[in-house]
């Protein structure tokens, strides 16, 4: 794998940032996106705009063929059995609440109980909290290890007959702990429970098999993976989405419409309400072509290498701590500086062309636990170089002056 | 741009040095206060005596340019009538948006002048100012 040559892709990384080269280490927020994603949605709204599904003209059926390609090149980058088996959706948030609103609320009943961990983006959290209010169900954390991981153990004693739902993150946002999917769900289908996985910091970096996994649900956005913002992905397994409700009524997802009753399409497209996202579809599957391209394997290779160099670094400085796993993680690490705010930090490292996310990194609960009101987090993709972390090392030693002399 | 362009002396001196923290008991108005998006946190009280703010004290946890702010706003308000406060405050406001402000009028708050350059940190330092005015009008109700 050429790096120089992937570099060029991404004409963003040419930009300067307060008149230095931009070093950009927030791809876990969003990643950035190259050319040929661009290239195809401006193509795409060149040539082949319209809208999808109906229109008996020859656009229509281009942008309905565009569509429905995609679907089912997302469909083979996750092994999903069928095209049908991928909803289109906003993005991660979306794709849970669907899950959520749609197949949880209308069957659980008060002592059902859904589980989910202290580690789960907001995303995650808030649509179970919400579930939990509606129905009655109890909602249940499982524990977390020290270094910020999942113990079997507590999960075997915590899913019981009881246990309706597990709703999981693949990748932590924050810690980088990579949860072991596969052994859950072995778990939770042994008591009849589903699993529920947000994989958006997973399926960007690396091979995602929703066979292998055997989960039921999972979610992810297009925009994390090289792909246009306002589009996402619920994938379900054939039964589970038979059984969801949509939650978005209007155009595009009926069948006969009565004046009191309708019913509605199959799936999936009872679920996609509305126009759906059609460029951004497009913009999706250029993405997955493109990350296919390079190899999910090599991605997850680069991604380990940059963490692992980075953590090294980072633990290198006496006055930085560092969260989460010291193993196997996700392509972040998230920090703090002692006596420096992470925003301070954030603005500081900014002044040297390097993007950091500062902040509670949409994980307030986590934030409790890891007794930190913010922190700094730095993470990684395929366009990051070993040197972009020795250009954050320096910012940070210039930072680390900059401040002890300030408040000196 | 130049780092201490935002972080003046002044501005890491209350930071390090916050005046009227703590809190106070009495006859006082509480107001908490969030930023949602980074977590910034304050609670502000104000003992008000016949329109004017006879003493003020703040705690909380944030970045040094939401403290500091606090910190100064809480001495530039003690002693001065609801509607002068609130003048300040909109004279503050000014100076977040990079408009010409009353010098006189701010004081040491000027220091602050940089922050309109950075535009991601505006709601740090006018996180504390949010809270003086939902006290002034929770005090009108």
């Amino acid at each position: 794998m050429d790096l120089s040559m992937i570099r060029k892709d991404f004409p963003i990384l040419k930009e300067s940032i307060n008149g230095k080269p931009l070093v950009y280490l927030d791809s876990a927020a969003t990643s950035q996106k190259p050319r040929q994603v661009i290239d195809a949605m401006k193509t795409y709204y060149e040539t082949s705009n319209a809208n999808v599904h109906r229109g008996v003209h020859t656009l229509g059926s281009r942008a309905t063929d565009a569509y429905e390609a995609a679907r089912s090149n997302v469909a083979k980058f996750i092994n999903a059995k069928r095209d049908e088996q991928i909803v289109f959706t906003r993005g991660t948030t979306e794709s849970l609440n669907m899950v959520a609103h749609g197949y949880a609320r209308p069957r659980l009943k008060p002592g059902d109980e859904i589980i989910i961990t202290p580690m789960e983006h907001h995303s995650n959290l808030i649509p179970w909290q919400q579930v939990a209010k509606a129905t009655g169900a109890t909602l249940t954390y499982l524990p977390l290890q020290t270094d910020g991981t999942i113990e079997l153990g507590d999960v075997e004693k915590a899913i019981t007959a009881r246990t309706k739902i597990v709703a999981m993150v693949h990748v932590s946002n924050v810690l980088g702990t990579i949860n072991p999917i596969g052994e859950i769900a072995k778990i939770a289908h042994r008591h009849g429970a589903i699993l529920v996985v947000d994989g958006a910091q997973s399926v960007p970096h690396m091979p995602v098999d929703v066979q292998a996994l055997d989960c039921d649900f999972l979610a992810f956005s297009g925009h994390k993976m090289m792909g246009p913002t306002g589009i996402g992905v619920l994938y379900g397994k054939r039964e589970v989405l038979e059984q969801m409700e949509p939650i978005h009524f209007g155009g595009e997802m009926i069948e006969v419409v009565e004046l009191y009753e309708s019913t509605f399409k199959e799936v999936p497209y009872r679920f996609e309400g509305g126009t759906p996202i059609i460029a951004g579809a497009v913009g999706l599957s250029a993405a997955i072509d493109y990350l296919k391209e390079i190899g999910l394997s090599a991605i997850h290779e680069r991604d380990v290498a940059l963490t692992s160099y980075a953590y090294d670094r980072l633990r290198e400085m006496e006055e930085i701590e560092v969260y989460g796993p010291a193993g196997e993680r996700g392509a972040l690490v998230t920090f703090n500086l002692r006596g420096v705010h992470p925003h301070d930090l954030s603005t500081a490292l900014d002044a040297e062309g390097v993007a950091i996310r500062a902040g509670h990194h949409c994980a307030q609960p986590l934030m409790r636990w890891l007794k930190q009101s913010a922190t700094a987090r730095v993470s990684f993709y395929v366009y990051n170089t070993e040197q972009d972390i020795d250009v954050l090392m320096s910012a940070l030693t210039m930072a680390k002056e900059f401040f002890s002399h300030a408040i000196g | 741009m130049q780092l201490d362009e935002l972080y003046r002396q002044v501005i890491m001196d209350h930071y390090m040095h916050p005046r009227n923290k703590g809190s106070m008991e009495g006859d006082v108005i509480s107001i908490d206060l969030k930023n949602p998006t980074c977590g910034d946190e304050i609670t502000l009280q104000l003992q008000v005596k016949d329109g004017v703010v006879e003493d003020v004290r703040f705690s909380g946890t944030g970045c040094s340019i939401s403290m500091a702010s606090a910190s100064m706003m809480t001495e530039a308000v003690k002693g001065k009538s609801l509607p002068e406060a609130l003048a300040l405050s909109t004279e503050f406001r000014k100076l977040m948006k990079g408009q010409e402000v009353d010098e006189d009028l701010l004081g040491d708050l000027e220091s602050l002048g940089g922050v309109s350059k950075f535009p991601a940190r505006i709601k740090c330092a006018t996180l504390s100012w949010n809270a003086l005015e939902r006290s002034a009008s929770s005090l009108a109700e």
